[in-house]
């Protein structure tokens, strides 16, 4: 099993969901995050005195995944949140050592 | 003809009292307007100061303030002490007719007066906010509320020497507005900026404000306040003639707003390629300021170009003003006291009884006396209790260190 972070944009996040939903996911937590990455901060004016935006927001997704299904979610993610723009974010992919359904004390690969 | 008389007196009254009615709603606009623009941090402590200082000055004004600014020889330059009000005009005194005889209640008057004073103080709160103790603060609008405003008051309206050189301030661009704004250029040079507003390599940082909504809520309130605050200023409305003026004096202060709006919004968006909210609000204000001298005198559209005037000079001078290290968080110091001198200047284009030479000396005499005196009362402040919060404190908020309460208790703030 797998643990997969995306930090998308946050106007992606529909596009996300949907693709992943078509995949079969079960569930997902999205969690809205600010940060930083090579796209750097960015500069606003406020009554013309400048003041710099050092994080961005965006959105963190989580998924839990089997190992068998990890490739095709991995590819919906990244062809839906790519706009082809400088600051589409990024994936982390993690081991994950168990699962737990609290309902029902599945575990594993039955709990995902 | 004693029923006419009498008609028309309760008629100029109840026009009177509801104008300052509307005067002193502009204190809810200046409260909304200021917490708009202040972090969140800094809510609880300016609303507080806003409406302690409305309180002080109906209380000053009425003690002493009224008397020394109504009460004193004409043309003179050193007003009579005294205390409260005076009495209120007999039903034989107004209905004896004669150029002599009252044409409104003496308690209207001091009722539209002392909102008048208020408005001035809420002047002085936007300019000195989040870094300023609340106590200094209310001891400054004792001082201003009792004896500055009501000196310079005086000196104009009351028939001092400012009057006698033939100054013409209508509605009160010098005499309210510019007097408010040299009082708080005062206390921020004594004061200093809010920290973290200028860099040590003397860049200026932007420090937004928190409540968007609440500004624009605020400008609207003041926008609408101030149809009483010129309209009123006619003090007469029982006529054909003085009837009309007061609506050529609503129609004109709505136009010059709405030049204001349109001028800020669009130099704003030309010079920093974003539609400043916050400018198009000072902008409407700038307008109101601009055609408060003289707003019965010009055309709606001649009304409507002053204010673009002050629409446009509001944005230069905000950025300025920062240039120059004057930390104003609400913009007060342009929008009353910049535009206020527009708005004295503007009078004698369209109205002919009015003189460049007076309207020039006339604003100098408030100016000095009003930075003057201020100056010297925020230094003596300074010395004797402190201005200024501590680091720590103006870092935490002044609404924890001097209010001991969050304004929005409930929500976690991003950021500090």
């Amino acid at each position: 099993m797998k643990l997969i972070t995306a930090i998308i944009k946050p106007f992606k996040l529909d596009d996300v969901r949907e693709a992943l939903a078509d995949n079969g996911v079960q569930g997902i937590t999205v969690t809205e995050v600010k940060g930083f990455g090579r796209q750097k901060g960015h500069t606003e004016l406020y009554r013309g005195a400048e003041y710099v935006v050092d994080f961005l927001p965006k959105v963190k997704v989580e998924v839990a995944v089997d190992d068998s299904r990890l490739e095709s979610v991995l590819d919906a993610i990244c062809s839906a949140a790519n706009s082809g723009k400088i600051g589409d974010g990024k994936v982390f992919v993690t081991p994950l050592d168990d699962v737990i359904r609290i309902r029902t004390g599945e575990r594993g690969g039955d709990a995902v | 003809m004693n029923e006419f008389a009498e008609l028309s007196y309760a008629l100029d009254t109840f026009y009177f009292l509801i104008c300052g009615i509307l005067v002193m709603w502009m204190a809810a606009g200046f409260s909304m307007l200021e917490a708009g623009l202040v972090r969140s941090k800094n809510t609880a402590e300016i609303l507080t100061k806003n409406v302690a200082l409305f309180a002080i000055a109906c209380t000053m004004y009425l003690l002493v303030g009224y008397y020394l600014m109504y009460s004193s020889a004409e043309g003179g330059f050193i007003p009579n002490l005294g205390f409260l009000i005076g009495d209120e005009n007999s039903a034989a005194a107004v209905t004896a007719g004669g150029d002599d005889a009252p044409y409104y209640s003496m308690r209207s008057d001091f009722f539209f007066q002392v909102v008048f004073v208020a408005t001035a103080m809420s002047i002085v709160s936007g300019a000195v906010a989040e870094r300023m103790k609340l106590w200094a603060f209310l001891a400054f609008a004792v001082v201003m509320t009792a004896v500055i405003y009501p000196v310079s008051g005086y000196w104009t309206w009351g028939g001092g020497w400012i009057s006698a050189i033939g100054f013409s301030d209508y509605a009160g661009s010098g005499i309210v507005h510019m007097a408010g704004a040299a009082a708080a250029l005062a206390g921020v040079l004594v004061l200093g900026p809010r920290k973290g507003k200028y860099g040590k390599d003397g860049s200026i940082r932007a420090i937004p404000g928190a409540n968007l909504p609440l500004a624009t809520l605020g400008t609207f309130i003041l926008w609408m306040g101030w149809f009483g605050f010129n309209g009123g200023s006619e003090l007469k409305m029982s006529d054909v003639g003085s009837a009309n003026a007061v609506a050529q004096v609503m129609v004109n202060t709505n136009a010059a707003a709405a030049g204001g709006v349109i001028a800020a919004l669009i130099l704003a968006k030309l010079w920093f390629r974003k539609a400043d909210l916050t400018m198009a609000l000072n902008g409407g204000l700038a307008g109101l300021v601009a055609i408060t001298a003289g707003p019965s005198a010009p055309t709606a559209l001649g009304a409507m170009l002053i204010g673009v005037v002050g629409g446009l000079l509001v944005v230069a001078s905000i950025v300025m003003l920062d240039k120059l290290k004057l930390d104003d968080p609400v913009g007060a110091i342009s929008v009353h006291g910049v535009v206020g001198i527009w708005g004295c200047l503007a009078v004698p284009l369209t109205n002919a009884d009015a003189t460049f030479g007076a309207q020039i000396i006339g604003m100098a005499g408030i100016f000095a006396w009003v930075f003057i005196a201020s100056l010297i009362v925020w230094l003596i402040l300074k010395a004797v209790m402190g201005i200024r919060v501590t680091e720590e404190e103006e870092y935490e908020g002044v609404d924890i260190a001097e209010c001991g309460m969050e304004a929005y208790p409930e929500f976690s703030a991003s950021s500090k």
